[in-house]
């Protein structure tokens, strides 16, 4: 495997008493698009801010390339950055604003011209060349920030939160325009969101963060499926998260004794020792709902709070044994035929594969 | 209804201070046109006469002279100043900000005839006073702060995002300045330079004080008032209204269509 792009080792990064990044280590590899997505003050755009150059970290190392950046000026990196609020200059033009990083450069005017036309091309707003950014729309000013960083033809590119101002729709459609660039250009995306559709929906692998610290990296799907511990879990939301103590290892899987009854997990790489107290994971939309008893190594009885309905899917809270909350997903024509008044009682059940133990016990 | 009554009396109230303030200036400009010596109803007949008098006086001439060197020289170094500060204040912090800015702000506070006082004891102790540079760095100091108000203001507008943006495509940070920081605080600086122009070039007092020979323009209106009644005062008095109202509507014009542009 080739060295990664970019490694941070041990990166603190304090603003006076607050914390922002404690102790990263990561690695960025060469052409991946990847996502850090955690709330806001979770040290995220700090990070961002920090592989541009414009925070400095308290301690640790950046290296971009192999060459150690810590105290590279941010006019001196080939980082642009596509901004939250764009940052575009409201006195220039479109053109002008694609212009601007290669006039930084010293790049020729009539270079600067074509190849800034040629991306305002690719970006389908060449005809808006000439207007005031401040007349263009949401979408079309969006264009012109990207434009404006790929202009420069970076190794990397970085987007704090790009997307966060427009409508739904368009979200949906810049997200399309991000991942075929990012594929057609082979270059690094490092895309920081607090949104979970956005960061699954474009990225090869994801990094949680949580006040400051990594809380997991994996690609979309370990994350969903086998979130390694209870704030990812809590995080990624629509797991079902119940604890208890081990009694036993078998071929099965591990078998734990809770409040809600006996169950089966899958046995991780590094089994819990007997007697411990683990915490287990079943994403929602795994679990199966009946009116009968199934016949089903792990089955719990619950009664029917509410119901969430989004468009095909549904999402139907339950409360069981002790006032443990459950959640089960589905979709909206698999419901026929159940009584889903409030307050009757369903059984749901799951195989032990998908019951995932989490890491921090 | 009430509301109608209450506009109409609130309308007539703004136009009679409108009237009570521009009233004079407005006998002045039409006594300026009146060949009769002495300012009286009924007027005499239209003439040109008073504004020939001081187109022919090289008295005034110089003092035009003088008090257009004084007001531009003032305008770019109060306005150099305001922006600097203005820009300390957007880009940094530090201790003492607040006496710093304080300071900066003060001396419009200063009652003008102390301000001048002090500035002729200043000035002669060092050897500047009685030159046209006194009257330049006095005027300087006392109209900095409205420039840098103007200049802050628009500074304040700006997303902070912008010049970090501009580092971040491989500006400088003197390249920043100049195709980022200054194009955007254009507006605010064009009516900086007119503003402190305009207050510089009809200030009477501390140029009295500190100008020794070199006259400007109010102090030569004042030693022709003094002399005896004499209508060319009125000619002087029209033209120094015209050039200060010109400037500061200038000044209101640019920054206030801007600020339109930029938030529309």
């Amino acid at each position: 495997m080739t060295d990664p792009l970019v490694t941070f080792r041990n990166v603190v990064k304090r603003f006076d008493d607050f914390v922002a990044v404690r102790d990263m280590t990561l690695d960025i590899h060469e052409g991946e698009f990847l996502a850090i997505m955690g709330s806001s003050g979770c040290g995220k755009t700090t990070t961002l801010r920090m592989l541009a150059g414009l925070d400095t970290p308290t301690a640790g190392d950046i290296r971009i390339a192999g060459r150690l950046m810590n105290d590279v000026k941010p006019h001196e990196r080939d980082t642009p950055l596509v901004w939250q609020s764009l940052a575009l200059f409201p006195f220039l033009t479109a053109r002008e604003n694609v212009e601007f990083g290669l006039k930084m450069r010293g790049v020729d005017a009539d270079e600067r011209k074509t190849r800034a036309l040629d991306w305002l091309d690719r970006m389908q707003i060449a005809e808006f060349a000439d207007r005031n950014v401040a007349t263009l729309s949401g979408g079309q000013r969006q264009r012109v920030a990207l434009a404006r960083s790929l202009v420069m033809e970076p190794q990397m590119l970085l987007l704090d939160e790009p997307l966060s101002a427009l409508d739904a729709n368009l979200v949906i459609r810049m997200q399309g325009v991000l991942t075929r660039l990012q594929k057609e250009l082979g270059i690094t995306f490092v895309y920081v969101t607090h949104s979970q559709s956005e960061a699954f929906a474009m990225a090869d692998r994801v990094v949680i963060m949580s006040q400051g610290d990594i809380a997991q990296i994996g690609s979309p799907k370990d994350i969903y499926r086998a979130p390694a511990n209870r704030f990812v879990a809590e995080f990624v939301g629509r797991n079902n998260i119940l604890s208890g103590k081990v009694t036993a290892h078998d071929a099965n899987g591990t078998h734990i004794a809770t409040s809600q009854g006996a169950f089966v997990a899958h046995t991780p790489d590094t089994a819990p020792q007997t007697s411990t107290e683990v915490s287990f994971t079943v994403s929602a939309d795994l679990v199966t709902l009946s009116s009968d008893e199934p016949d089903a190594m792990n089955k719990a009885q619950a009664t029917l709070i509410s119901e969430e309905f989004i468009g095909s899917i549904v999402t139907l809270f339950f409360e069981g044994a002790d006032g443990q909350e459950y959640k089960v997903q589905m979709q909206e024509r698999a419901l026929t035929g159940l009584d889903l008044a409030p307050g009757s009682t369903f059984w749901l059940s799951w195989d032990p594969k998908n019951a995932n133990i989490l890491g921090d016990r | 209804m009430k509301g109608r009554g209450l506009n109409i009396a609130l309308a007539a109230y703004v136009a009679l201070i409108f009237a009570f303030v521009f009233a004079p200036i407005v006998f002045s400009l039409i006594f300026s046109f009146n060949s009769q010596r002495f300012p009286t109803i009924p007027l005499g007949e239209f003439s040109t006469e008073w504004y020939v008098k001081i187109f022919n006086d090289p008295d005034v001439w110089q003092a035009v002279r003088n008090s257009l060197i004084v007001s531009s020289s003032t305008a770019v170094l109060a306005t150099t100043l305001g922006f600097c500060t203005a820009y300390t204040d957007f880009r940094y912090s530090f201790r003492f900000k607040g006496p710093y800015l304080a300071l900066i702000l003060l001396p419009p506070t200063i009652p003008l005839i102390i301000m001048a006082l002090a500035m002729l004891a200043w000035l002669s102790r060092i050897g500047m006073s009685g030159q046209l540079w006194s009257i330049i760095l006095a005027h300087s100091v006392l109209t900095a702060p409205f420039a840098m108000a103007i200049i802050r203001l628009r500074l304040h507008q700006m997303d902070p995002d912008l010049e970090a943006a501009a580092w971040n495509l491989g500006g400088t940070e003197w390249q920043t300045m100049r195709h980022v920081i200054l194009p955007f605080c254009a507006p605010a600086i064009v009516s900086a330079l007119c503003l402190t122009a305009a207050v510089s070039f009809d200030e009477f007092a501390v140029a009295w004080f500190v100008s020794g020979l070199n006259k400007t323009v109010p102090i030569v209106i004042l030693e022709i008032v003094q002399g005896n009644i004499d209508p060319t005062v009125n000619a002087i008095g029209t033209f120094v209204f015209l050039t200060s109202m010109t400037l500061v509507i200038l000044a209101q014009v640019i920054f206030i269509s801007r600020q339109i542009k930029s938030h529309s």
